[in-house]
């Protein structure tokens, strides 16, 4: 699977302000910026991801590396 | 998904106060992924288990329907699911995963 589609499959599947997507087919690392991660544990944040990309994760998938962080973290961190 | 296997999973969480679920084992991990959290926990010093589910296609399964997490490796302490590589990785190097690990093996 191509990056450009899963970073398509997480923008369509959730709210999201910033997504980036690099990787060789089958492993992927993601950074994601999204409001839905307010007040959210990372377990329930990668939760969201997972959900977004449905049937991907299991059949296309093998690995997704993810770095979550809401539209302030963001902020903070480009500071 | 099957009730037994779910059951099965439980009291493996329920009786391992550290559980990691892998591919492979803790001498020889058979994912990256797996290794890097086998790393970490070797690095605390600590007494742990671990599922290999490339031994069990059902468990492989089933773990990921029990936690509503779709890949491997998973770790669990005092009965919590702490998350996967990632997770994992993010609270070793911020120290929070140590405290955790370390206050579940006394």
């Amino acid at each position: 699977m191509d990056p450009d589609k899963v970073k398509e499959l997480i923008e369509n599947g959730m709210s999201s302000e910033h997504v980036k997507v690099e990787g060789d087919g089958s492993h992927f690392e993601a950074v994601i910026v999204s409001n839905e991660f307010e007040g959210k544990s990372l377990i329930q944040r990668h939760q969201v991801v997972y959900k977004a990309l449905g049937d991907a994760m299991k059949d296309d998938i093998h690995a997704l590396s993810m770095k979550t962080y809401t539209p302030e973290q963001w902020q903070s961190m480009s500071n | 998904m099957s009730q037994d296997i779910q059951e099965t999973i439980k009291k493996q969480i329920e009786d391992n106060k550290i559980l990691l679920f892998m591919q492979g084992n803790k001498e020889v991990p058979q994912c990256g992924f797996s290794a890097q959290v086998v790393q970490m926990l070797n690095s605390y010093d600590v007494p742990y288990e671990t599922v290999d589910v490339l031994l069990d296609p059902e468990i492989r399964q089933g773990i990921k329907d029990f936690s509503n997490w779709p890949t491997i490796p998973q770790l669990y302490v005092g009965g919590e699911f702490i998350g996967g590589c990632d997770i994992c990785t993010e609270m070793f190097q911020n120290g929070q995963l140590e405290p955790i690990v370390k206050s579940a093996a006394d």
